[in-house]
């Protein structure tokens, strides 16, 4: 076997110290191959947004094991930062709104002195479908799936090996999730990096991802091949609640709906 | 018999420098004891046509309908007050962001007792006594230690019940929620449906949940209206919204991916200008 190309060994994660201390991650541990596509679902609080936190150099409270391509994660290795890129939630919140495009993309380039930056750039926006008339516009002049893009093509500058991405559609209408769904897809195929996805929608973990880990108050419940998923066959009783419950209201299930500590 | 809630031909225009923006152009429908969804992408005009209904807009907003009557009631002719006679009271309005809706100085049980009070002239006891079996109601453990906490120390779902208690507690005749579940877990979201829903079964009190969640939407409610640039493209049984015709439901159904599938694109909505046409 290869060797992983992110691999979380007892990853615990506190926040706050003495009596106020919260653990939010306790004691996870994934593998994710070179090229591999890995889903993390849990609801709010399950601590999936925060390993994948520590994996982009994020969050530095951290003990365990943790590495991306053999590397350790910090919020200073420019190795690092070459290595993993990350895409957030809220288009509306991680742009810059007096940066243009132009500027949030060129920005890597000069900070890791990449030559081209003008080409580049070019080729980054039709990348994620935005033709060069996007290029000098500024954030309140895009919609929502096309700030996410201009995102993605950020994360994208550097050419990571690694892309980590954190609810990439929830922010997005159905319509414009598909597009996005379909261009993380595509750029995938087209340069095949690893992908950790984190979301609270199976349904899209199911279409994006190869394999995925169950996450519930800081642990794994368990992990799972997306045909398990697909086939709705997991082993854990807290999964197949969950599983029941996204397929929309129903008034048995909602009576039966116990909490899993 | 009348339906409780009658719409017809509700427009909602903002002036704007370049001319009126028509946000809800020509809506009807009618609403007895039942659950109605409205589902839309965002700038569909559904969150409006909830607000409208109860005359809750932006002073400059134009408001016309050829009819908007509640019970009988014209609200559209309706005077302040006999409006504040049934917002809460008789209509109450369910948002989605509890961090915005509740009053973040006040403890929460009594903001529910207010509630109780104004709409139900009660003594303070009674009140107090109805708030407290009103969270028991919307599934919280303890209601005598949440009653004394403030918003900031609830969270998120925990807001979003307390917000469902306060407008449940005068009893209302239809309850308008606009999307009351998006912020939540969906284990929580289906507890809090749950809860909307024995209303509606227990008291025949009449629904509008606002959603842009058409699996939601089509499971949990009796009918559906969809809702696209302001106008209803197409209004169905929720059991029959999979069966939809217009192409632009279809469309949104398609976009979504689902568990069991293997497509490895998902078609993407191509929007026609013709959807937007009629109405204006």
């Amino acid at each position: 076997m290869t060797a992983p190309m992110v691999a979380v060994r007892d990853l615990v994660v506190t926040f706050g110290r003495g009596a106020a201390a919260v653990q939010a991650v306790r004691g996870v541990s994934i593998d994710v191959a070179p090229g591999e596509s890995f889903g993390l679902v849990g609801e709010s609080g399950s601590g999936k947004s925060t390993v994948l936190r520590v994996l982009a150099g994020l969050n530095q409270a951290w003990t365990g094991v943790a590495t991306l391509g053999g590397l350790r994660p910090s919020g200073r290795d420019r190795r690092l930062t070459r290595l993993a890129q990350m895409v957030f939630q809220d288009p509306y919140g991680s742009l810059h709104p007096r940066h243009t495009v132009d500027r949030t993309l060129s920005e890597p380039l000069a900070i890791h002195r990449i030559p081209d930056a003008d080409a580049r750039v070019d080729r980054a926006l039709r990348e994620v479908g935005l033709g060069p008339s996007f290029r000098f516009r500024y954030p309140h002049q895009l919609s929502g799936g096309q700030r996410q893009r201009v995102a993605i093509a950020r994360a994208l500058m550097l050419e990571p090996k690694v892309l980590l991405l954190d609810e990439p559609t929830s922010a997005l209408d159905v319509s414009v999730q598909a597009e996005i769904l379909n261009l993380l897809r595509r750029l995938r195929e087209a340069q095949g990096f690893t992908m950790i996805l984190v979301s609270h929608n199976l349904a899209v973990v199911a279409h994006m991802c190869d394999r995925l880990a169950v996450m519930n108050r800081g642990r794994i419940v368990e992990e799972m091949s997306v045909d398990t998923l697909r086939r709705e066959a997991p082993a854990e009783a807290y999964t197949r609640q969950l599983l029941l419950a996204s397929k929309g209201y129903d008034r048995e299930v909602a009576a039966r709906m116990v909490t899993y500590d | 018999m009348t339906p409780l809630l009658q719409v017809e031909d509700l427009r909602v225009t903002f002036p704007t420098p370049n001319g009126p923006f028509h946000a809800v152009r020509g809506v009807s429908f009618s609403l007895g004891r039942e659950r109605v969804g409205i589902v839309g992408e965002s700038g569909s005009g559904k969150s409006l046509t909830g607000r409208a209904i109860l005359r809750l807009l932006a002073p400059s907003a134009r408001l016309e309908a050829r009819r908007l009557a509640f019970d009988g009631i014209d609200l559209l002719a309706a005077s302040p007050r006999t409006l504040r006679g049934i917002r809460g009271r008789r209509i109450s309005l369910v948002m989605q962001d509890p961090k915005y809706s509740l009053n973040p100085v006040m403890r929460v049980g009594d903001q529910i007792a207010e509630a109780a009070r104004v709409h139900g002239g009660i003594s303070s006891r009674e009140a107090r006594r109805k708030a407290l079996g009103m969270l028991e109601s919307v599934r919280i453990r303890d209601p005598e230690r949440v009653a004394r906490l403030y918003p900031h120390e609830v969270s998120g779902g925990m807001g979003q019940r307390i917000m469902i208690a306060m407008m449940l507690v005068p009893e209302p005749d239809l309850l308008i929620a606009d999307e009351p579940t998006s912020a939540l877990d969906v284990t929580v979201q289906m507890q809090v449906l749950a809860i909307l829903d024995e209303q509606v079964a227990q008291r025949g009190m009449g629904l509008i949940l606002i959603s842009h969640d058409l699996d939601l939407v089509s499971t949990f409610c009796d009918r559906v209206l969809v809702m696209y640039g302001g106008r209803v493209l197409e209004e169905r049984r929720a059991s029959e919204l999979a069966a939809a015709t217009h192409p632009y439901t279809r469309g949104l159904l398609s976009s979504m991916p689902r568990i069991g599938e293997t497509r490895s694109e998902l078609p993407t909505l191509q929007r026609d200008p013709s959807w937007l046409e009629g109405g204006a």
